[in-house]
């Protein structure tokens, strides 16, 4: 286990060490082309007298990239050339909203595609299963953005059930407190709170769904094949053997061996959640990381863009690393299959 | 199993639908005394002294500040404001304005004004653009782009200050168009009160733009980049509170995603639809469409600085190379005024509607190019404005066409874009060789409109993308802006165009006209010819 440990530790850190320099690269080709406008290169000359950051031309790059690294450490990834805001807090502003799309997302694909999944497994080969596991098929490989749009076409542009976009109905003034908007609306002093935080979950249903079908099937297939496996297993036959009741079985004895391969993939789900996430937000005008990286590319804020997929793909990373070693913790196995590889 | 299928737990999931679907009372003010109105991008900034767009202005000067005169938004005619009377000399150097007694500017959470509007706070509004050591004139790339180009940084000696209520003006020559210039935005009045608060208080200085405080209808509550911005109705406004209390901007800078705003009714109100929109909006029986010529005119504009385009015979060539009636019919759908001049049609008695046609003749074209000596062909940058305004509604798809039609008499067009600062400072430097741009008019002055955009001082001021000059040209529309007698007057402007229709700087291709949607429920909402939208004494009737 411990070694398990350092061996994780080592690979974050790696990879950090190669995203940070990727992300340098970048930060550096912006301040050195001629790609920018005046206001931007004037904004840089002026920041870099408030910050320490700065990115010298022609000296020792290696320098310039520890200099880089100590002002990322110390949590400066320099300031936004479009909003003139450090690009820390602008991301710290972004993060809840992609937070509480991708957390109810994933509730909804655990709490869906498992049970369908287990279902599946349970009905093997028979209707039941056929129908899931191709539902789950179309689902999986649905491209999002066709399906979100088709989504808004039926949903609100036709049948005027759901809103078309953003978080919340321009009309309602919620002070952002903590930046997630179902608990801010419901703590907010306003009088229409209450209709404010329906809004809200209305806002949410559409994206919550588009961006959980692509992991809802994922998890219901990885589900099914994991459950199938476990099924077929003696001590299954046991169990029915015994006279057990078949919920029993299935949903406590199965599901619960049936897990722990699934672990390990549900945290590799958190990348697709990521990628899905930010078209998600592109979609609906959400404004999450996603959509922020996005406008950042599109106005050409290389700062913004460069420290936001620093710190993304440091959360990907720490996020995958974590979920490792948790399973590890969980099942046994992996721990001993560690030690025998390592000698 | 058996616990999915029971019926209270079936009850259970229907809860939350039933929660969604009931709303009270409160909510329903809420929505029926807001608007929201779907704009089409960020503001620069709140500071209405610097800046371009009308973007930035219908965000920061038509809603947070007034100015000293108004001009009507359909008549153009002069208005009284924050300046109830004036007058002029007799030798047209100074003007004496008599100020509005008992104006309040916003009460806001950052600042509370103690005192009413007075003449001091016209002489802040001016000094910060006028003097270079002012404590808010020049901070992280302000820029005072009007107050340059209109002329006043040069003619503008003094202004004194007879008492709280009376400021007098002196000019140094005579400028017919001064009046007009303090209807313009970048003449909004700001609060010295407040400037005096942000210095002696060592707040940041960025605050006093990001935190404006202004007399307008509206004052700013909550802005959000990229998002929204919130406005309320300002309680002690001149002319009465507004009936509209919440005004939202929601910032949409995609167009499509505008138009399902305003169909859902997330909007009642949308900017700049796109013309192959236009049928469908036209279509819904719950929305009101105006339209009307526009007061702008989109151009390609040829840098006269660098060759070849420093020889007229090429801008020839080259402008009669392009079919620009295809273009008119693809880019604008039709909903343009083609215009020869560099005056907008609208721009009538000044417009010379009998100037010689531009025809699209590539023969014409090709032997002008030979003459030039570029027979064996050519090779240009075409810089296609990115963003969507009236006057070019799809600068890449114009840009487009262009480089086909360039093709067939042997030049080779390449399309540069650069996100829209980034495309205009490099274009105000000079750095592109063509360009398809476009101005709004600020008011019916076609002195005006003519000065800022192809006078020799407006090269300097960066707003004549052809670098151009011609003395005898600005001889004109200077005579042209003296004169008193409109029959004179017409014919030097007149003449001017022909000069302009001689050398070509840019190639003139229309006017789009100024589309504006919205809901039935909201009333009073006028079309402003100058482009941009006002939400003054606009309405909102409570769906029934």
């Amino acid at each position: 286990m411990r070694k398990l440990f350092f061996r994780q530790i080592f690979f974050i850190i790696t990879s950090f060490f190669g995203v940070s320099i990727i992300c340098f690269y970048l930060l550096s080709l912006t301040t050195n082309t001629q790609t920018q406008s005046n206001i931007i290169s004037s904004l840089q000359e002026t920041t870099s007298e408030e910050s320490p950051k700065h990115v010298p031309k022609k000296t020792n790059v290696v320098q310039a990239y520890f200099k880089y690294l100590n002002q990322v450490f110390n949590g400066d990834l320099g300031i936004s050339s479009s909003s003139r805001e450090p690009v820390t807090s602008e991301f710290l502003s972004h993060l809840p909203a992609s937070i509480e799309l991708v957390f109810l997302a994933s509730l909804i694909a655990v709490f869906i595609g498992l049970p369908l999944g287990v279902f599946a497994a349970i009905k093997h080969r028979k209707p039941t299963d056929l129908i899931i596991n191709n539902l789950a098929l179309i689902a999986y490989s649905i491209p999002i953005f066709w399906w979100g749009i088709l989504l808004i076409l039926v949903f609100s542009l036709s049948l005027g059930v759901t809103p078309v976009a953003g978080r919340l109905s321009f009309l309602f003034d919620i002070e952002p407190v903590t930046g997630f908007i179902l608990i801010d609306t419901f703590i907010s002093e306003q009088p229409y709170r209450m209709d404010a935080f329906r809004d809200a979950i209305q806002h949410l249903i559409l994206p919550v769904i588009v961006l959980a079908t692509l992991p809802t099937a994922i998890i219901a297939r990885m589900a099914r094949q994991t459950m199938i496996e476990t099924l077929s297993e003696e001590y299954i036959i046991t169990a029915q053997a015994k006279g057990l009741s078949s919920f029993r079985i299935y949903w406590v004895h199965g599901l619960r061996n049936a897990l722990i391969p699934f672990t390990n993939m549900l945290g590799l789900q958190v990348s697709t959640l990521m990628t899905g996430a930010m078209l998600t937000e592109y979609l609906f005008a959400w404004p999450g990381i996603g959509k922020w990286l996005l406008d950042a590319l599109d106005k050409g804020d290389y700062v913004s863009l460069s420290g936001g997929i620093l710190i993304t793909t440091s959360l990907v990373i720490l996020i995958n690393a974590g979920v490792e070693l948790i399973q590890a913790w969980l099942n046994p196995s992996i721990r001993i299959k560690t030690r025998v590889y390592n000698g | 199993m058996r616990m999915i299928y029971n019926p209270r737990s079936l009850l259970l999931l229907l809860l939350p639908w039933v929660i969604l679907a009931c709303s009270d009372d409160r909510t329903k003010s809420v929505i029926d005394t807001g608007l929201v109105y779907c704009s089409e991008g960020s503001p620069d900034s709140f500071n209405p002294h610097t800046g371009t767009s009308g973007t930035s202005f219908d965000a920061n000067s038509r809603v947070l500040f007034n100015r000293l005169l108004e001009a009507d938004p359909v008549t153009g005619k002069l208005q009284p404001s924050l300046a109830t009377k004036w007058s002029k000399s007799k030798d047209g150097l100074s003007y004496t304005f008599h100020l509005r007694k008992n104006v309040r500017f916003h009460t806001t959470q950052w600042f509370k004004p103690k005192r009413f509007f007075n003449s001091s706070d016209v002489l802040f509004s001016f000094n910060r653009q006028r003097q270079s050591d002012h404590y808010f004139h020049y901070f992280k790339g302000l820029n005072y782009n009007y107050y340059h180009s209109t002329g006043l940084a040069k003619n503008l000696r003094n202004i004194s200050l007879l008492d709280n209520n009376t400021v007098v003006f002196h000019l140094d020559e005579p400028d017919h168009s001064f009046l007009f210039h303090l209807t313009m935005d970048f003449t909004s009045i700001i609060s010295a009160e407040y400037g005096e608060y942000v210095q002696n208080n060592d707040i940041v200085r960025e605050n006093f733009d990001n935190k404006p405080i202004g007399t307008g209808p509206f004052m700013l509550k909550r802005y959000q980049l990229d998002a929204f911005i919130r406005y309320t109705a300002h309680p002690d406004y001149m002319d009465g509170e507004e009936s509209i209390e919440n005004l939202v901007f929601a910032i949409t800078p995609d167009p499509t995603l505008r138009y399902a705003r305003l169909i859902s009714g997330e909007c009642d109100v949308m900017a700049q639809p796109l013309s192959s929109h236009y049928q469908l909006l036209k279509k819904n029986p719950e929305l009101n469409i105006q339209q009307q010529a526009g007061l702008n005119i989109g151009y390609w504009a040829f840098n006269t600085l660098k060759p070849p385009f420093n020889d007229v015979r090429v801008r020839k060539a080259l402008s009669y190379a392009i079919n620009r009636e295809t273009i008119l019919q693809t880019v604008f759908s039709g909903l343009v005024e083609s215009s020869d001049s560099p005056l907008p049609v609208t721009m009538s008695p000044h417009h010379m509607d009998n100037i010689e046609k531009i025809n699209y003749d590539p023969i014409l074209a090709k032997k002008l190019l030979a003459e030039a000596g570029y027979s064996k062909g050519l090779e240009i940058d075409i810089w296609a404005i990115p963003v969507q305004r009236p006057y070019n509604p799809d600068g890449r798809l114009m840009a487009k066409l262009m480089q086909e039609d360039l093709r067939n008499i042997g030049v080779k067009a390449n399309i540069i874009s650069y996100d829209w600062g980034t495309f205009l400072n490099k274009v105000g430097e000079g750095e592109h060789q063509t360009a398809l741009l476009g101005w709004v008019a600020d008011n019916q002055d076609a002195g005006q409109f003519l000065s800022t955009l192809l006078s020799c001082s407006a090269r300097s001021s960066k707003t004549n993308r052809a670098f151009w000059c011609n003395p005898d040209f600005d001889d004109l529309i200077k005579q042209a802006q003296l004169t008193r007698n409109p029959k004179i007057k017409q014919l030097l402007f007149h003449k001017a165009q022909e000069i302009f229709r001689n050398e070509l700087p840019w190639l003139p291709i229309g006017s789009g006209q100024t589309i504006q949607a919205s809901h039935k429920n909201v009333k009073n909402l006028r079309i402003r010819t100058t482009g941009g939208i006002s939400f003054i004494g606009v309405k909102k009737v409570p769906a029934s």
